[in-house]
């Protein structure tokens, strides 16, 4: 199999040689860029199989680069930012990036993020089994296990759990998750996913109260993380 | 005294002192088979000083004017004209007129003195404040730096002297300092935010055992030593909160719990519910307050005189600024058995829609 080709586009140096180093160690073939013009060339004349982009670049603001890349760009783009605020976050996430970072992030954070998005373009919701720890998700049979038992779930927590379990390890926002279970309606009715997600963890979860596979991200929605990295 | 009376609109403080002689005047009136005019004009000139210590000095002088007139009206023989019989009660009038004055006006000059006297007082304080400041903030930023430049010059030297368990050493203390200035940027973009005043809530529904057990999850990850106990009342329904603030709240009392405890101490979080009040308590079985200092600990970069260095006095101010404003209300006492206790009170609207517990 030959090398995964990453594009950064981040115009802090240290930043750039610092995930340089991460990602060629892991790896991957990477290559840089410090602006959004530099950048959108480099992605045009030779497509990377994932992009990880800065929200602040100093051509041009990132929303707009992410929106123009998404025009043409069909791979993975991964945000990595200093921003933090939700809003920020969940207007990437809306813009068509697959996943987010805050700076300082973790290495090993960053790389089980790149692997997830590669994957899910690679295998295009063809995941039917999902086997972690004492849990076990087969999406063909419709049958969730958890240590050898079957578990009874309700079609909406059914329905749910399959949602996540075919974007595993990616983040879905509240706003994803409400239109695509209950519908467009419903979109600003958290309270259902809040509630479908609590008993969803009750069922599902060793310790409902310290989730290992349906984690929060706040303010922002749920990551399901269903794969030992 | 001063606040209270800048919170009266000028309007109302004309209408108060009016309505104050008035009365006063009306009820002098109706003793006056027993009580000489004379007697009148002190009962007067003591409500004017009254008047004179508690509002402004255009509605005391107003006031002052009123009284002169009314006492000449209603009681200085011939009555209700504005005409003086005697010479004695000219010289009466005139000096009641001006001694009315000499109250009003010298009242107010001591105020403007006191309150100068205060303005100074507090610039005084916010200079102290400013160099406590900039000492714990230096202290705060410095110590993590120095640590991660003298640990990264150690392994950048060649030191042939290290073995690999030293430099393993060196890169977990680069870590933990790294950890700890990215805690305190936190901490000091948090208290800017409140500073500047546009923390808007970005309230959603909340499940609160989902906020309790994060919290005590990050505070775990500190590696403390103490055992937090979480109750949390089963029944509360889904409320609507800034997740992010009340986590961030959460932590920060924990974290302080458990950094100024012994290592034998018991912290307890629980929250239950009032129909659409909710209230938690975070509890320590440890030292709890200083009784003198224990008004002061939310203040910003407030530290225990004689609390151990390290930590910037932001934490608290911090889940204060963030309790306020979600409307809510947090206070502190020490409780008899011992330890510190905080109590959240926040109202919020709730959801009807219920969690299965089966």
């Amino acid at each position: 199999m030959t090398k995964a080709e990453i594009l950064v586009i981040d115009d802090e140096a240290q930043i750039r040689k610092l995930l340089q180093i991460t990602l060629q160690s892991n790896d991957y073939v990477v290559k840089e860029a410090a602006t959004a013009r530099e950048g959108s060339i480099m992605a045009a004349n030779h497509p990377p199989d994932l992009i990880i982009l800065d929200l602040g670049l100093p051509d041009e603001n990132g929303h707009e680069v992410l929106k123009k890349l998404r025009g043409w760009y069909t791979n993975p783009i991964i945000i990595l930012s200093v921003q933090s605020a939700e809003e920020d976050i969940i207007r990437s996430l809306d813009n068509g990036a697959n996943d987010y970072l805050v700076k300082p992030f973790r290495t090993g954070e960053l790389l089980a993020r790149i692997r997830s998005s590669l994957r899910s373009t690679s295998a295009e919701e063809s995941v039917p089994i999902i086997n972690c720890k004492s849990l076990v998700i087969d999406l063909s049979a419709r049958i969730v296990k958890k240590h050898n038992e079957i578990i009874k779930l309700t079609s909406t927590e059914y329905n749910l759990l399959s949602l996540f379990a075919r974007n595993e390890g990616k983040v879905l926002t509240h706003h994803y998750l409400l239109r695509e279970i209950w519908g467009p309606g419903y979109i600003n009715q958290s309270q259902y996913l809040r509630v479908f997600t609590a008993q969803l963890r009750k069922k599902i979860e060793n310790d409902p109260n310290r989730p290992e596979y349906i984690l929060t991200e706040t303010g922002i929605g749920y990551r399901f993380v269903a794969r030992e990295y | 005294m001063e606040l209270f009376i800048n919170r009266i609109p000028k309007g109302k403080q004309f209408l108060i002192s009016i309505l104050l002689i008035c009365t006063v005047a009306a009820f002098c009136y109706t003793l006056t088979a027993y009580i000489g005019y004379k007697v009148v004009a002190f009962i007067l000139l003591f409500t004017v000083s009254l008047i004179a210590i508690t509002l402004d000095i255009l509605p005391v002088l107003a006031a002052a004017v009123l009284s002169a007139l009314l006492w000449d009206f209603f009681f200085i023989p011939p009555h209700f004209t504005f005409q003086v019989g005697s010479t004695e009660d000219v010289i009466l009038l005139l000096m009641y007129f001006i001694i009315a004055l000499v109250n009003a006006v010298l009242t107010y000059k001591i105020r403007q003195v006191e309150k100068l006297a205060r303005l100074k007082e507090e610039k005084a304080n916010t200079v102290k404040l400013y160099n406590t400041l900039l000492n714990s903030l230096s202290h705060e930023l410095r110590t993590p730096i120095s640590t991660i430049i003298a640990a990264t010059d150690n392994l950048q030297a060649g030191n042939t002297k290290l073995n690999s368990e030293d430099k393993h050493e060196l890169i977990s203390e680069i870590a933990k300092a790294s950890f700890r200035l990215n805690q305190q940027v936190d901490n000091l973009l948090n208290m800017s935010r409140i500073e500047a005043g546009f923390i808007q809530p970005k309230n959603d529904w909340c499940d609160i055992s989902e906020i309790i057990y994060d919290a005590v999850k990050r505070v775990e990850e500190n590696s403390i030593s103490q055992q937090i106990h979480i109750s949390i009342n089963p029944g509360i329904p889904l409320f609507k909160f800034d997740k992010g603030m009340l986590e961030q709240i959460l932590y920060n009392l924990l974290n302080n719990a458990a950094i100024y405890t012994n290592d034998d101490c018991h912290i307890r979080v629980s929250a239950t519910y009032y129909v659409d009040i909710m209230e938690i308590l975070v509890e320590d079985n440890g030292p709890g307050f200083p009784k003198d200092e224990i008004d002061n600990v939310f203040n910003k970069f407030y530290r225990l005189k004689n609390s151990a260095t390290g930590g910037t006095g932001l934490g608290l101010s911090i889940v204060k600024g963030f309790v306020e404003a979600q409307k809510g209300s947090i206070t502190l006492e020490n409780v008899a058995t011992g330890g510190a206790k905080f109590t959240i009170v926040i109202k919020g609207e709730i959801s009807y829609l219920k969690i299965k517990n089966d």
